[in-house]
């Protein structure tokens, strides 16, 4: 088993015909079982075309209907993008994973609200994030697929290469991981640390989980204080951005300290308070987990 | 994006927020003009900087007399405001605000931001105005009330009011304020802000509720859409390095260390700014080439971290996944030449045709230090630094065409600066004083 997704998964690309949206496509498609997962694709413009082979439908509903597609990846750009993520809660998918980089952050106040207040039963995962990989079944997003192994390991961070680093660490070491999911650095966003560690408290295929951080809003925090109280399993952590200044945002919009709140020293000393052990040298993530490993 | 205070109390007074009157000035005499224009017998003479606690610098005075407001404008433009939010180098004054003087009977707060936890915009409000709120919220944090509110109903004037009650607004003009902070939200929503805080926010003697200052920060993802308030933007404000990077598509704040630092991705960056403090060492600066770095990305990514006087030794860390570390390499050697590299460099490549990457290194014959992982990084970065600090005269000293030379000793600081500033500064428009003021540069 996994979390999120797994072979059984069946994934369309929203903005399959952007460069973006074709590249990675095609390495989430050629890696493990991705040519029998990803079934297709949707541009209102380019109903009835294909890419690839991939049927490509007008809008989200209609490829779901046509395809029984229950996921779907969002590389539309920015000023759309809010709305290919509300095109997908609103065909009730059961994942939204949203790669796209700096969408307003007024958009995603609005589509998480209304979320909310409808009850929509479509997890959404980012945006700005690398998505979502159950290494040797499927990979959606943008992450190297080779650096992965089958494991028990759980990986749940707000960055893209700092959690390719993670994952390498622990390859390297011989660990295997169970599903790794990025949830994205912007400020408003889907799915949060504790709800990723929710999901690989229940994964009778998780062990462990290795949770990377960086500096601003308290998700963190949150997500220790849960951990304390419900965790089951092992979980270690780190978190990026010591020597950031404050008032500066560090490239992710998520990524400032403000107000004083939200410095990375701060949230080691909470996850450290909740039983989380912690590195500050992000070279030892991997060992790190290791030490914990029963 | 920031903008200006008097920039942000005319956006309110479009949303139909209260503030004193008052007009942007560049010299002394616009001053003494806009104070005859506004009328009266009191004027305020405030410093447009874009950072905070300018009052506290010394950039904020009353002037009671039109020459009064002369030699406060004489004085205060082209100073070095230091702030708590400048640094110790400060931030020069080009332009001034000047206004009539307000009848303070009490100093509030009002601030909106967006708050993660709710993913709503939180509209904050505390009688204790005029104070640094941060204090304000560690101390006391009773004295500061919230709404989180509803993007699809905006601030209620129920809200609004509630809210006004608490901080200590009298019944009379419970009415005005509820309007001022409603519309306080709505300029916060419709721009897209990132921030608006209002400090102080006052009650006049006459019980009116006036913005006394504006202070307004944008969301930068959304300003595709808002091209008159990109229009307001001053690069005089901006580090000349962040703008020269943002011209490539990368990300880079300048910090206070002497090692450079080349990284793909916000999280990876940090971290290795975290490592490189760990061994002892300093960053100079964070620095995400983001994905598909060019060679010309990496060269523009060399030039700028090396336009940096206080470089002594670069440090390279990407994670290829999608980027091939030989594509990176090939880079790097461009670079390095380009720029006559004179400072050591230590590189780190991990990932795809990472063996590829490292023989590309190697057989450029550059004295390229290779680490494995980041703990070897750090600690090889820190070496060298270490080592070259032991040799005082270095072998490659005699190198006069070296670009970004290391500038070993001396005021190396303000000079650079200025040189660095120039591309903002063609820009912009022509305003006289500017090398007097560069000679006041402490150095």
């Amino acid at each position: 088993m996994s979390i999120l997704i797994n072979r059984n998964s069946r994934v369309m690309t929203q903005g399959i015909t952007g460069n973006t949206g074709q590249f990675h496509t095609r390495t989430s498609r050629d890696y493990a079982n991705g040519r029998a997962c990803f079934v297709a694709g949707v541009n209102p413009k380019k109903a009835g075309e294909n890419f690839e082979g991939i049927p490509i439908f007008g809008s989200v509903r209609d490829a779901k209907e046509k395809t029984g597609a229950n996921v779907s990846v969002i590389y539309v750009p920015p000023p759309f993008a809010a709305a290919a993520i509300w095109e997908a809660v609103e065909a009730d998918l059961e994942l939204a994973i949203c790669i796209t980089e700096g969408i307003p952050v007024r958009d995603m106040v609005e589509v998480r609200d209304r979320m909310r207040k409808q009850n929509r039963k479509t997890l959404l995962l980012g945006p700005n994030c690398p998505g979502v990989i159950t290494p040797e079944e499927l990979k959606i997003g943008i992450m190297p697929g080779h650096i992965h192994r089958r494991g028990r390991v759980g990986v749940v961070s707000r960055s893209g290469t700092l959690t390719y680093e993670a994952v390498a660490q622990l390859t390297e070491l011989g660990i295997g991981q169970s599903t790794a999911v990025g949830i994205g650095g912007d400020p408003v966003n889907g799915l949060k640390h504790v709800d990723v560690l929710k999901l690989f408290n229940d994964d009778p295929d998780t062990d462990a989980v290795i949770m990377i951080g960086e500096i601003g809003g308290s998700d963190e925090e949150t997500a220790a204080e849960w951990v304390k109280q419900n965790m089951k399993k092992p979980v270690v952590g780190f978190i990026a951005g010591v020597t950031a200044p404050p008032g500066k945002r560090m490239g992710h919009a998520g990524a400032i300290i403000s107000g004083g709140k939200g410095t990375a020293q701060e949230k080691l000393a909470v996850m450290e308070g909740c039983g989380i052990k912690v590195t500050r040298n992000p070279a030892q993530m991997g060992r790190l987990l290791k030490s914990v490993l029963r | 994006m920031k903008i200006h205070e008097y920039q942000g109390k005319e956006l309110f007074r479009k949303y139909g927020v209260a503030t004193p009157r008052g007009l942007p000035c560049f010299t002394a005499d616009e001053a003494v003009a806009a104070a005859k224009e506004l009328g009266g017998n009191i004027w305020v003479v405030k410093a447009q900087i874009h950072a905070g606690g300018r009052g506290k610098g010394g950039g904020v005075k009353v002037a009671k007399t039109l020459d009064e407001v002369r030699a406060h404008a004489k004085r205060i433009l082209g100073m070095q405001l230091v702030t708590h939010q400048t640094g110790p180098q400060g931030q020069k004054v080009r332009r001034l605000l000047v206004e009539e003087g307000a009848d303070i009977a009490k100093e509030l707060y009002v601030g909106l931001v967006v708050d993660r936890g709710t993913q709503r915009v939180a509209v904050m409000a505390s009688s204790e105005g005029g104070m640094d709120i941060e204090e304000v919220a560690a101390k006391t944090p009773e004295k500061i009330h919230k709404v989180f509110v509803d993007p699809a109903a905006g601030l209620t004037n129920s809200e609004a009011r509630n809210v006004a009650r608490r901080i200590g607004i009298p019944e009379v003009a419970l009415g005005q304020a509820s309007e001022l902070l409603r519309a306080l939200y709505r300029c916060f929503w419709e721009v897209d802000a990132s921030l608006v805080e209002v400090n102080p926010l006052i009650l006049t003697g006459d019980s009116r509720v006036v913005a006394l200052d504006a202070k307004i920060n944008f969301d930068d993802n959304a300003l595709f859409r808002h091209e008159d308030i990109v229009a307001l933007r001053d690069l005089d404000e901006e580090d000349p390095l962040e703008i020269e990077a943002s011209k490539y598509g990368l990300s880079y704040i300048s910090l206070d260390g002497n090692i450079g630092c080349m990284v793909n991705g916000a999280g990876l960056a940090m971290a290795t700014m975290d490592t490189i403090k760990l061994y002892g060492g300093s960053p100079a600066n964070f620095l995400d080439v983001g994905g598909g770095a060019t060679a010309e990305k990496v060269t523009a990514a060399f030039k700028i971290m090396l336009s940096n006087p206080k470089v002594k030794a670069i440090l390279v860390n990407i994670f290829g996944g999608i980027m091939k570390c030989d594509t990176i390499a090939t880079g790097i050697v461009a670079a390095a030449r380009e720029v006559k590299l004179s400072v050591p460099l230590v590189v780190r490549m991990k990932g795809t045709n990472e063996d590829l990457g490292k023989r590309i290194l190697k057989d450029s014959g550059l004295p390229i230090i290779s680490a494995d992982n980041m703990a070897q990084a750090g600690q090889r970065i820190v070496a060298a630094i270490k080592a070259k600090k032991a040799k005082p005269k270095p072998k490659h000293k005699p190198k006069p065409a070296a670009r970004g030379k290391s500038t070993p000793k001396g005021k190396s600081r303000a000079r650079s600066k200025s040189k660095a500033r120039t591309a903002p500064k063609a820009r912009a428009k022509p305003r006289p004083a500017r090398k007097k003021a560069a000679q006041r540069k402490k150095p």
